[in-house]
């Protein structure tokens, strides 16, 4: 469970806002979708949730507890993090990296050694072929698999990624995204990830946030979203994927 | 072979274990010091400025300087340790801007993503941000690697065996083989040794990649084979070797070269164990005998009176030595042990033909012309008591003062380019050059009487005082002035001098 309550960030000492009074509730095994133009606060609000950033005011709760009165190393370790720029270690290998959670916690050597085999055979990377990569022999998607196997591996409760997605082609996009859901359902996690895609956001989400300037547009279900967008940015977003899917609709007629 | 090439080749093995050392040890302490002063520069630019900027500082100063500061910090101790201590602080510069240049070139979302899977500051330090800082860092250790054995060689100017040792005897006694040789070594080492760290950063960075491949093993067993015999070459240096049972002591030039030469020599006839330490400036030979670190050295009369003493009148030659042995002995706490009987003061002296044509015997017939004359004086001269006193006795003062390195303001008058030249009474080339001295009637010139200084422990020895007196009152000018020659003029060894002079007192 994850709760945010009037959370505001400022980078200036109070003279701009790049959050504002954001309040939003994700309950355990829920997956929300945020949504919106670029600067508009989603890489910010998702950095207050694990404490890379501090919230300049408001609460956050996770799982029950302040997450500001807790060690924030801890913390840390406890939740999962896909990373907008992915933030691979250079110097490690794609095992190395995927195993760099579990080490933290003191895992023993085979539980590593297993859960980065399933993790990595899970994303499409078979540890045989991909293992003793450097992130740099990789091509960008790829990267982007191991950022995700890399949050994945340590089963958190409570998963943050921010466009993990992004670089892959439609095909293993489409794959990844169900593979996720199926794992999502399965270990009942709690999940903010952060699209640009309404399309994936619709597909996913049980709930979407659309964000612009800080501030939280509306925020609902993907259904309640299509039938009554409270705003003209919430219609231009939900209009695309409506748009295209009457075009495609058209075309398939048309054969 | 050439005889001089290998009478220096035999000196190979005892100079690079000891320009070895030196490095290692220097370069081993300055990364031990400057990778943590880094990474605590690198935390916060309110200490970064600062320190960087006092680094940089210390990297400008002359090192020659540098090493002078530090052996009087110790109280004139002489040796390896001084020479370490100016080697670690130029070392530091070059690691620490390094380390802190690859800490802060490591990226900010590698960072934050080491953040943001819950690593510990400690952890992101040690687990991410050294080893990518690592390649940046260890470039900054091969040039302070380069650096450091280039500067090594001016340890020999605080007395601890460097290749240094080649290069200031060489310089001193105009051998260019020995230049040469310790020129060729330490580059030879410097080249050496920043392949070596180039090959170890190799293997660390192709590790993983390539376990198997020949290459990387052929690398592997090269390197490994380097290292050993470093190891085993520097280690053999701190294994126990038999100390030395007295250290004679000398400046930079050929006569205190000969003269260490002949006091070893008569140390060794009679069982001892003896070790030179050469080349040394005049300041740090003295204190060093004052702390027992040297045993026995030539001093001269007229550099304590004037130097340390700090007096610029000329009471005559007894008194002044007088003076000098009592202050030698009082306030210093060592023993003079007597005059060799020779002199090597300061003295104008003229081509005999141009003193004849100027009607010119002494300093006095030289007042009414001197305006005319061009005089030429070493680097030092004209700067020291002998020369305002030699101006305010006669009175004189020349149309022009040049200064000259010692060999070519000999040449320099017999050219006739310059019309006398303030020559050291005991030189080989006044007489190679058949150079007239003019006589000091005034006594304007400091008495210069060749001493010899024992270390107070040293003295305690009744053997050793035995041999060493009875050098006292055995070689005059002309002896003194013969094996000079021999050296400076006729191109022969220290040896060659020691000998003539060990064949003219028996
Ligand atoms: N450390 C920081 N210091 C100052 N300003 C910042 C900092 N981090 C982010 N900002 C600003 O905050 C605003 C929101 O940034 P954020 O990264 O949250 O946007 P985003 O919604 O994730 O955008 P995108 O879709 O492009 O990733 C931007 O205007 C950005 O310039
Ligand atoms: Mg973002």
């Amino acid at each position: 469970m994850i709760e945010l309550q009037n959370i505001e960030k400022s980078f200036d000492l109070g003279r701009s806002f790049v959050v504002s009074d954001v309040s939003l509730k994700v309950e355990r095994g829920q997956l929300l979708c945020l949504i919106g133009e670029s600067g508009s606060g989603k890489t910010t609000t998702l950095k207050m949730i694990n404490r890379i950033q501090e919230p300049s005011s408001g609460t956050i709760i996770v799982n029950g507890e302040n997450i500001l009165q807790q060690d924030p190393v801890k913390l840390r370790r406890s939740i999962g993090y896909v990373f907008q720029g992915i933030g691979l270690f250079p110097h490690y290998t794609v095992l190395n990296n995927v195993a760099a959670v579990p080490s933290l916690l003191r895992w023993e050597g085979s539980l590593i050694h297993s859960g980065c085999e399933e993790i990595l055979e899970m994303v499409g990377l078979p540890i045989k072929d991909y293992g003793d990569r450097y992130p740099s022999q990789l091509s960008g998607g790829q990267q982007q698999r191991v950022g995700v196997a890399r949050a994945l591996i340590a089963k958190p409760e409570v998963l943050l990624m921010d466009e993990p997605f992004g670089a892959l082609d439609p095909i293993t996009r489409a794959g990844l995204q169900e593979e996720f859901k199926r794992i999502q359902r399965l270990l009942n996690l709690t999940v903010i990830m952060v699209t640009h895609d309404m399309t994936e956001a619709l597909l996913m989400a049980d709930q979407i946030a659309v964000m612009r300037k800080g501030q939280i547009l509306q925020m609902g279900p993907p259904k309640e979203l299509l039938n009554r967008p409270e705003h003209d940015y919430v219609r231009k977003l939900i209009e695309l994927p409506r748009n295209r899917a009457s075009r495609l609709e058209e075309l398939m007629d048309s054969l | 072979m050439n005889q001089n090439l290998k009478e220096q080749l035999l000196l190979l093995p005892e100079y690079f274990q000891g320009h070895l050392t030196l490095t290692l040890i220097a370069l081993l302490l300055g990364i031990l010091l400057s990778i943590p002063l880094g990474v605590w520069a690198a935390q916060s630019p309110r200490i970064k400025r600062p320190l960087l900027a006092i680094i940089s500082v210390i990297q400008t100063f002359p090192s020659v300087a540098i090493l002078a500061l530090v052996v009087a910090l110790l109280g004139g101790k002489i040796g390896v340790l001084p020479a370490v201590i100016a080697l670690v602080l130029y070392s530091i510069l070059p690691i620490a801007r390094n380390t802190v240049t690859g800490l802060d070139s490591v990226p900010s979302e590698v960072l934050e993503a080491a953040m943001g899977i819950g690593m510990n500051p400690q952890q992101v330090l040690v687990k991410i941000k050294l080893p990518l800082a690592m390649p940046i860092i260890i470039a900054g250790i091969r040039t302070a690697t380069v650096w450091t054995v280039g500067l090594a060689t001016l340890s020999t100017l605080v007395g601890a065996t460097s290749f240094g040792n080649y290069i200031f005897t060489g310089l001193q006694t105009r051998n260019l083989v020995s230049v040469t040789v310790g020129s060729i070594a330490a580059a030879a080492m410097a080249v050496i040794l920043d392949a070596l760290i180039a090959g170890i950063q190799w293997l660390v960075e192709n590790r993983n990649k390539s376990i198997n491949s020949s290459k990387y093993n052929r690398v592997r067993n090269i390197l490994v084979g380097a290292v050993l015999l470093i190891v085993v070459g520097s280690l053999s240096s701190i294994l126990p070797r038999s100390e030395p049972d007295f250290v004679v002591g000398g400046k930079g030039f050929t006569e205190q070269y000969i003269i260490a030469g002949l006091l070893a020599a008569k140390l060794e006839e009679s069982g001892f164990n003896v070790e030179q330490r050469l080349g040394l400036g005049t300041e740090i030979v003295y204190s060093a005998t004052a702390n027992n670190t040297v045993d026995i050295y030539l001093e001269y009369t007229g550099t304590v009176w004037a130097n340390r003493m700090k007096n610029s009148h000329n009471p005559g030659r007894d008194s002044v030595m007088r003076g000098v042995f009592n202050h030698v002995e009082r306030v210093d706490g060592m023993v003079s042990v007597g005059a060799l009987g020779f002199q090597n003061l300061y003295a104008l002296a003229m081509r005999k033909d141009r003193a004849q044509e100027l009607g010119i015997d002494s300093i006095e017939d030289m007042i009414p012309v001197a305006h005319n004359l061009i005089a030429a004086g070493d680097l030092e001269f004209f700067g020291r008591p002998e020369w305002i006193a030699l101006r305010e006795t006669y009175g004189i003062d020349f149309s022009e003062k040049l200064t000259f390195d010692a060999a070519l303001m000999y040449n320099a008058v017999d050219d006739r380019q310059v019309d006398l030249i303030v020559a050291y009474t005991s030189d080989g080339r006044v007489a190679a050059f058949d150079l007239k001295i003019l006589e000091d009637p005034r006594s304007a010139f400091l008495p210069y009487d060749g001493i010899l200084v024992a270390s107070s422990s040293a003295s305690k020895n009744p053997v050793f005082m035995g041999v060493i007196e009875s050098l006292v009152g055995q070689i005059s000018d002309e002896e003194m002035r013969e094996a000079n020659r021999i050296v400076d003029v006729n191109g022969g060894s220290i040896l060659d001098a020691v000998s003539y002079l060990q064949s003219a007192i028996d």
